[in-house]
């Protein structure tokens, strides 16, 4: 880099041109590409692998509260040490190790340059780092099960003194691991957002203005400055848990001067702007799927745009929502209960929006799109289930109990796992240059979704009944070991296995659609955004017959004046 | 609207040459300052942390503690907001004479190499006091704000380093220059919030 004369605009750009005019090796290509696309894949199936992983920690632990004490296949017998790393884990996997790789890291370096019409990113080698150490802190959380004492078991939100202490977390370096990783992947979403956000900004094709760029592109730009401005108190919080576990400080130790509560302001104020972080991309994945299998403009483009911005304004307001009991002010907890029901306001919003971009369309209800209905009507049932527990008063009741668990898994279920398969199987044409198999999709959808429900809609009446969330052996409370509650606990674990089970049908129909599939074309699903004008898949570079340029917005459908009924961005008038 | 001009001879294409228009900032200094808006808020949590624990404890700082040494610490602020203004000052120049540059990037690196040296200075004569990492909530927070804070100043004089060091080869480009000088400014910015919450 040191050697080559920059041109334009710095060194960056003169790194970018030293790649892309000789053959690549096997390992250039694929094991350190500096290729967007292939970053964006690498991302796309490490965090695919994750997700295995947390769903089969949810299995095991699961199978323990259904069926207390059983030898569970394929783990053998849960002890409570081993129960509180698996659901320390699941949760902390699901959250940074899925959702955000595949929402904002795959989904954004695969489609900001192809749907902004550039060759690649603006830092092509600080992408590549980003999944390198992206990589290293998926090593370093699995790593910390084969350490003495396993991973870590103080709950994903490791509040102290439950976390800095090994005789309470019964986790030794464990503990130390599970932080430093969280520490590393927040790095490489750092180093990620810095390229989103500076290349939707600086390298957009020629006529492409701000209100043409694509919704998901803008929901992955502000997911991405929620994620910077939120992100440090975390990472401060993050050092001062390492020092206090391993050099003796006491930051957070009530004894010694510290502050026990001063880790959860420090976390929430990162994890609930957290959660807009991953819906934001989502909510823009399913803006792109309505628009073109309902054949209409999005209803109110500037109106989602806005909202989302509002929603990320709002979202650094309300994180003591999360600490209602945590001995805060009640005069405090006020405020906090009228600012988080104020943020259900843009969020109503947003799937009104897209209601009424549904209203009247000619919808095509293909794999993509069921995928994309079930995300705005699942995800309202996560977002009218949270302002019960964002009203202070009910909270005292609901805190920590199932209620509040079904309550986020109807959120975060629809972010990552529905977003993401509406994402996937919309862009697979594009990404892999083959169509899927419609049956099997369609199959692999309904006992998804199906079971999906199963597993969490029985957990809001145990919840309402008062079961508590970090028990590991309900047989113990002679309150919660009622036969009906184990009935409802047994019918959700057989739901899991079942679901967990479909998920195969989706990886054959990738396998196989990926081998023996009809061939896309450049645009089956005949959509306005850039990346459809690309090859499917598309070559390095993107547009090797030169790059396009714009001339309209991305959703215009059904255009009056047009015989066909969608019109590219790229089409002159 | 041009059509699509060919890429150029480095293969890739630049927006703003085609319109002959530049972007608003460059992606260099873009991303830095998407960088530093992190780092600000890394500091803020360090930072309200800080103050939080000082407001809750019944006395402080803490009575058997040695105090940290204001006037030395505010000679050595000093150091370092000359450091940031003579950045600013090579950079007004770089753009009318690229070599009458040289003198103040390297007065800034030498300013901003004894800002460090100093601080570390105090690290060890507060350490030889009895001011350790555990000794008090003051000593924990005063070596991790400050630590951090060092760490930031060392990654920073390194790119300026190599700043200089393009400069002398004459490869140095304003938009280098730029994203290393906002990366410092916030070095040089941080400091005085600091000294004002850990030191008076």
């Amino acid at each position: 880099m040191a050697e080559s004369i920059p041109v334009g605009h710095g060194a960056d750009h003169a790194d970018h041109g030293d790649h892309g005019h000789h053959e690549m090796s096997f390992t250039e290509k694929y094991v350190f590409p500096l290729d967007h696309k292939m970053i964006a894949m690498q991302y796309m199936f490490t965090g695919m692998f994750m997700a295995i992983i947390g769903g089969f920690f949810a299995y095991v632990f699961r199978m323990q509260l259904a069926f207390p004490g059983i030898e569970v296949p394929g783990f053998g017998v849960v002890t409570p040490a081993a129960y509180n790393s698996l659901v320390t884990n699941h949760g902390t996997i699901m959250i940074f190790w899925v959702a955000m790789p595949v929402l904002i890291a795959a989904f954004g370096n695969y489609l900001i340059p192809l749907m902004i019409g550039a060759d690649d990113m603006v830092f092509p080698k600080i992408n590549r780092l980003s999944y390198q150490v992206f990589l290293v802190s998926a090593f370093v959380i699995l790593g910390a099960f084969f350490v003495e004492g396993g991973a870590f078991g103080g709950a994903w939100t490791a509040y102290p003194p439950l976390s800095t202490k090994a005789e309470y977390n019964l986790s030794g370096l464990g503990s130390t691991m599970w932080i430093t990783a969280v520490f590393l992947e927040f790095v490489a979403f750092l180093l990620g957002g810095i390229n989103f956000i500076t290349t939707a900004m600086n390298s957009r094709a020629p006529g492409m203005k701000m209100w043409d760029i694509p919704m998901v592109v803008w929901m992955i730009v502000i997911a991405s400055i929620l994620f910077m401005l939120s992100v440090g108190p975390l990472l401060a919080g993050g050092i001062m848990m390492i020092f206090d576990q391993n050099l003796g400080t006491a930051f957070f130790d009530p004894d010694r001067g510290g502050d026990p509560i001063l880790w959860q302001h420090l976390f929430w104020f990162f994890g609930h702007p957290e959660v807009y972080v991953v819906l934001l991309p989502a909510v823009g994945i399913v803006a792109d799927v309505i628009t073109t299998f309902s054949r209409k403009k999005l209803f109110g483009y500037k109106t989602v745009l806005y909202t989302a911005i509002g929603t990320g304004v709002l979202s650094f307001t309300v994180w003591a929502h999360h600490q209602f009991i945590a001995g805060i002010d009640p005069r405090m907890a006020n405020v906090f209960t009228v600012t988080t029901l104020l943020i259900s306001v843009p969020i109503a919003e947003m799937l009104f929006v897209y209601i009424a971009t549904l209203y009247g369309g000619s919808i095509t209800l293909t794999t993509p799109m069921l995928w994309a209905l079930a995300f705005i009507f699942e995800f309202l049932i996560g977002g009218v289930t949270g302002i019960f527990l964002g009203a202070s008063g009910n909270d005292i009741f609901m805190h920590d109990t199932y209620f509040v668990l079904a309550h986020f898994h109807y959120t975060f279920y629809p972010i990552a796992i529905i977003g993401t398969f509406a994402g996937f199987t919309y862009w697979f044409p594009k990404m892999f240059g083959k169509m899927m198999n419609e049956g099997l999709g369609k199959l692999h959808f309904w006992l998804t979704i199906l079971t999906f429900n199963g597993i969490f809609l029985p957990l809001f009446v145990l919840g309402a009944a008062g079961q508590h969330r970090r028990i590991y052996d309900f047989q113990n409370y002679p309150e919660l070991a009622q036969p009906w509650m184990q009935d409802i606990r047994q019918f959700a674990t057989i739901c899991l296995c079942v679901m967990l089970g479909a998920q195969l049908i989706f990886f054959y129909n990738v396998i196989k659609s990926w081998m023996s599939g009809p061939a896309s074309g450049k645009n089956p699903w005949r959509a306005n955004t850039l990346e459809w004008t690309a090859a499917s898949p598309p070559p390095h570079g993107n547009w090797p017959e030169g790059l396009p340029n714009v001339y309209r917005g991305p959703y215009e459908y059904s255009h009056p004046d047009r015989e066909e009924d969608y019109w590219p961005q790229n089409e002159p008038a | 609207m041009s059509s699509t001009s060919p890429p150029n001879n480095h293969g890739i294409r630049l927006v703003s040459e085609e319109h002959g228009e530049p972007n608003v900032v460059s992606s260099g200094v873009l991303g830095m300052t998407l960088f530093v808006m992190t780092e600000i808020m890394l500091f803020s949590g360090m930072i309200s942390a800080f103050a939080i624990v000082k407001a809750s404890s019944a006395i402080w700082p803490p009575p058997d503690q040695p105090r940290l040494p204001l006037e030395e610490t505010a000679f050595n602020t000093l150091a370092l907001l000359a450091s940031g203004v003579l950045l600013y000052l090579a950079q007004r120049r770089f753009n009318v004479d690229r070599e009458s540059a040289r003198i103040p990037i390297i007065a800034s690196v030498g300013l901003g190499t004894f800002f460090v040296l100093f601080q570390g200075w105090e690290w060890a004569s507060m350490l030889a006091q009895g001011l350790t990492l555990t000794s008090s909530t003051l000593g924990s927070f005063f070596y991790l704000i400050v630590g951090t804070h060092a760490l930031h100043a060392i990654v920073a004089l390194g790119l300026l380093f190599r700043i200089w060091r393009r400069h002398a080869m004459g490869w140095l480009q304003p938009s280098q220059l730029a994203t290393a000088a906002v990366f410092w400014y916030f070095v040089v910015g941080a400091w005085p919030v600091i000294y004002w919450q850990l030191y008076l």
